[in-house]
């Protein structure tokens, strides 16, 4: 409900509303554009009295003096061609420059508020800023829920570049739209009356005499009435007009308007500012940062997160459309009578999940599918629950399953109808459905029932999802046939430009594989049609023909070197490194990216300690060659030979002249007085304590067993400095890449 | 440009009725603004007597009576009697465009000491109170006369 609320909202104020937050961010600057010019008043104050004297001397004729926001005073007088406007020292009454407002700014002011379109306009611009309120408060809350509560609301953002990009500059830019927001409906219920603005009906303004005594002026500088106000309290001072004996001054300070009688300078009338005039001043300069030129600051930087928001907002709704065909006949979550709940990290969950539901609507079922992570609190008419899911990385839950287990909460008591937990996952991976057995853990510590127990599927194994079926079908009475044929996940043919090979020797077979990168338009890229935007650490997911499944490699390039690049051992009976390594430039594969976002480097300029064996180095060397910046980088890296499988040997050397890497430690196994890269950090050990307590930060890419080892390892030799590896990793410090 | 016929009924006219003279005719008030550069303006034109005192309003551009204070002049002097002026408001001006209003008014009213007033007011620019004053006269009729700040030219023909 809510995502679709903020969906439907934004695509439909999307253009308006760029229109307001753009206008609204370059009048932001105005306030602090007009400090410039500013002349600053005499330390220790001068009366108004006093001003108006200096410059009625300086100014013959001035007619009225105002105090602008920004500080600036301004005199109207008769000029030589007509009236004119200049803007004077507080100090001397002495003219400075000529004042004119800016076209500009007025032509962005009837833009922003009005779209030039009068009341109705208005009306409109109030709409937008409703719904921009709107969209902020239920993304918050659609983040609050990602994150898994609204304590954990400032929590670093999970997902994709995308999705991150959206999180996180919709929180930075959260406070500041919500004060522009609110103060602009107010602004606008205030321009159509709806809330007074203190200044109408005239019992505000005071009851001018119809005559004044009359007689001869005192000089200003006499007049009390003005001795005793500062500038800093001025408003406005118009004076009397020359040709009507019987007019007044009248006078509007900070705190209230009146009018003083020029032959004897009393004040003959004075009404302070009331409550609700004090209130719409106040509303007015928060929203408009005239005279607080850095609130103006801040909301124009706030309201300049929009666009950038509307962007990122639209790519992923078109890249969700796009991945998510809908599911066919899915009944609303109240009526239904079986819910399928699907924790998919790449999509290919959904894929079962589709198969279960047209079986089971197929017999007459009536099935509501969804999102894990959009579980609702309650299913009035269920009568059992499927919860199919993947697991992501070292078990974590998989990105449509969010904060579900979290979510469980929200549920209270376990519901009237039983569950069963399908886990999808890769046999290869010690954490194997790991997500999946959580779940089914903690269903069953609450006291829900269970209808199966848990099952698992291995590499998506249509045959362990057929058995899965029947032993369904036994337990319902239903005969249930899960026919399912995997999605041949959508690729692209990358062209092998180079290999080099390592390691034959020493009976490790490696090469690095180089595909010329494939041409994408932005656009393409953005609607998730072309080959996307990747950086090294990201997965390169290889489908060999007439196969479904990919194999992952992590990448060694970036899009900006130009190349697509992975480091691949030849493993005996491999079919995809097999086929890898059988390749020949020209040769063609078939091949999509995986973003990997959590293994990359933390921006900054934080030391980084890269550990990796064997293939191990591609990533890293790729976050070397992406290393413009000459970020202290150190290489520890692990091989059998050096004389044969030592990757990136000839690269390696030219970064460290170009100082793309700042130190180099290498350790080989087949040779005498060799060893384990274990080996070399605990002879480095001081070294690393230096470098980790100042906050570096350390990847580790390779064989499991090898990042068990240096995991092991960095345990013991952190003990003096009271860390360890898992402390690292909870703030973001140790990352691992492992297959 | 906006024409506007006030036929009968107008405050102004039965207020001067004299027995004998009570004739009116119509007068066509044509107002030209300057490029002032600034958004349209508000207008408020009005006749008070040889006395200065307010007789009656004859017209007022601009449709939000909260900005009404800002024709400080006439709202002075109408006391702010946004009752009386039913009927005879309109638009607001632009920056170099023509307001045209035709009424009816009482012979009465010229060669008579009567002068008329325009007020104009414009959003975040100096109010404007009396820009124009101009005596009735049947010899001033047709004579463009400038005001001080926002008006090029404003004429009341007969």
């Amino acid at each position: 409900m809510l995502r679709w609320l903020h969906k439907v909202l934004a695509l439909s104020v999307i253009v308006p509303l760029m229109a307001l937050v753009v206008s609204g961010s370059v009048l932001s600057v105005m306030p602090a554009l007009d400090r410039a010019g500013v002349v600053s008043p005499p330390a220790d104050g001068i009366s108004v009295a006093e001003l108006a004297a200096r410059t009625a001397g300086a100014l013959p004729g001035v007619e009225q003096i105002k105090r602008l926001p920004s500080g600036k005073v301004v005199a109207f007088h008769a000029g030589t061609d007509g009236p004119a406007a200049t803007v004077v020292d507080p100090s001397s009454g002495e003219p400075v420059s000529t004042y004119a407002p800016s076209a500009f700014e007025r032509w962005m002011t009837n833009l922003h508020r009005s779209f030039f379109l009068g009341d109705g306009g208005r009306i409109a611009a109030g709409a937008a800023a409703l719904a921009l309120l709107v969209l902020t408060l239920s993304g918050l809350q659609m983040t609050a829920r990602r994150m898994g509560g609204w304590a954990r609301l400032l929590d670093r953002s999970r997902g994709g570049v995308m999705e991150r990009l959206h999180a996180d500059l919709g929180r930075l830019a959260t406070p500041g739209l919500i004060v522009s927001t609110l103060t602009a409906l107010f602004l606008s219920l205030t321009t159509f009356g709806l809330i007074p603005d203190g200044r109408s009906p005239p019992p505000a303004s005071p009851t001018f005499p119809t005559m004044a005594p009359g007689g001869p002026a005192l000089p200003l500088a006499e007049i009390d009435a003005l001795r005793g106000i500062d500038l800093s309290q001025l408003r406005e001072l118009t004076f009397p007009n020359p040709a009507d004996p019987t007019d007044l001054f009248r006078l509007t300070t900070a705190d209230g308007e009146g009018c003083i009688d020029p032959t004897s300078g009393a004040l003959l009338a004075w009404q302070d500012h009331t409550l609700g005039r004090q209130i719409h001043e106040f509303i007015y300069t928060m929203h408009t940062g005239r005279g607080l030129w850095w609130v103006g600051v801040l909301l124009g930087l706030s309201a300049l997160g929009v666009p950038a928001l509307g962007v990122s907002g639209t790519v992923l709704w078109w890249r969700r459309r796009r991945a998510r065909a809908p599911i066919a006949a899915n009944v609303p979550a109240r009526t239904a009578d079986t819910v399928i709940l699907v924790g998919s990290e790449g999509g290919s969950t959904w894929g079962f999940a589709r198969t279960l539901h047209a079986a089971l609507t197929a017999k007459g079922h009536k099935v509501h599918t969804v999102a894990m992570g959009r579980v609702a609190s309650s299913y009035p008419a269920a009568q059992r629950m499927f919860l199919l899911t993947a697991t992501h990385g070292d078990g974590r839950a998989p990105a449509s399953a969010g904060a579900f287990l979290e979510r469980l909460d929200g549920i209270g008591a376990p519901p009237p109808f039983p569950f069963a937990v399908l886990g999808f996952g890769d046999r290869q991976f010690p954490q194997f459905c790991r997500f999946a057995r959580d779940v089914d853990a903690a269903l069953t510590r609450r006291g829900w029932t269970p209808l199966l127990p848990l099952e698992t599927i291995d590499r998506q194994s249509p045959q362990e999802f057929a058995r899965w079926g029947k032993s369904l079908s036994a337990v319902l009475g239903e005969d249930l046939v899960l026919a399912h044929v995997p999605e041949r996940p959508r690729t692209q043919a990358l062209t092998l430009v180079e290999r080099i090979d390592y390691g034959t020797e020493v009976q490790a077979p490696t090469c690095v594989l180089r595909f010329a990168l494939p041409r994408s338009s932005t656009l393409a890229r953005l609607a998730g049609l072309g080959w996307p935007l990747f950086s090294a650490g990201d997965l390169l997911a290889v489908v060999p023909p007439g196969d479904t499944l990919p194999r992952y490699y992590s990448l060694a390039s970036s899009t900006h070197d130009g190349f697509v690049e992975i480091c691949v051992r030849k493993h005996p009976g491999g079919l995809c490194s097999g086929l890898l390594h059988g390749l020949r430039p020209g040769d063609l594969i078939e091949a999509f990216v995986k973003p990997n976002p959590s293994f990359h480097p933390a921006p900054g300029r934080k030391p980084v300690i890269l550990i990796g064996a064997g293939t191990g180095i591609g990533p890293l060397a790729g976050f070397i060659r992406a290393n413009r910046g000459r970020r202290p980088l150190h290489l520890y890296f692990g091989g059998r030979d050096p004389e044969s499988d030592f990757l990136y040997r000839r690269e390696i050397q030219g970064w460290l002249d170009d100082r793309r890497l700042t130190s180099l430690s290498t350790v080989f196994s087949r040779v005498s007085g060799g060893g384990y890269v274990q080996d070399r950090l605990r002879a480095d050990a001081e070294r690393l304590r230096t470098l980790i307590g100042a906050g570096a930060q350390v990847l580790v890419c390779g064989g499991r067993e090898m990042a068990a080892g240096v995991k092991e390892t960095l345990d013991e030799l952190l003990v003096p400095a009271g860390l360890t590896p898992a402390l690292l990793k909870r703030d973001g410090r140790y990352l691992e890449d492992v297959y | 440009m906006r024409m506007k016929t006030l036929l009968a009924g107008l405050a102004l006219t039965t207020a001067l009725t004299v027995p004998g003279l009570a004739m009116a005719r119509p007068v066509t008030l044509t107002t030209t603004l300057k490029n002032y550069g600034g958004n349209g303006a508000y207008l408020a034109l009005y006749v008070t007597d040889a006395s200065g005192a307010y007789k009656g309003t004859l017209w007022v551009a601009g449709p939000k009576s909260k900005y009404y204070s800002h024709l400080s002049g006439w709202d002075r002097a109408s006391r702010g009697n946004v009752a009386g002026i039913n009927g005879i408001t309109g638009a607001s001006v632009g920056a170099g465009r023509t307001l045209k209003v035709a009424v009816d008014l009482a012979d009465a009213l010229f060669d008579a000491g009567y002068k008329l007033h325009i007020d104009v007011a414009a959003e975040d620019m100096r109010d404007s109170p009396s820009e124009v004053v101009v005596p009735l006269t049947a010899a001033g009729a047709g004579r463009p006369v400038a005001g001080r700040s926002y008006i090029q030219t404003f004429t009341y023909g007969l």
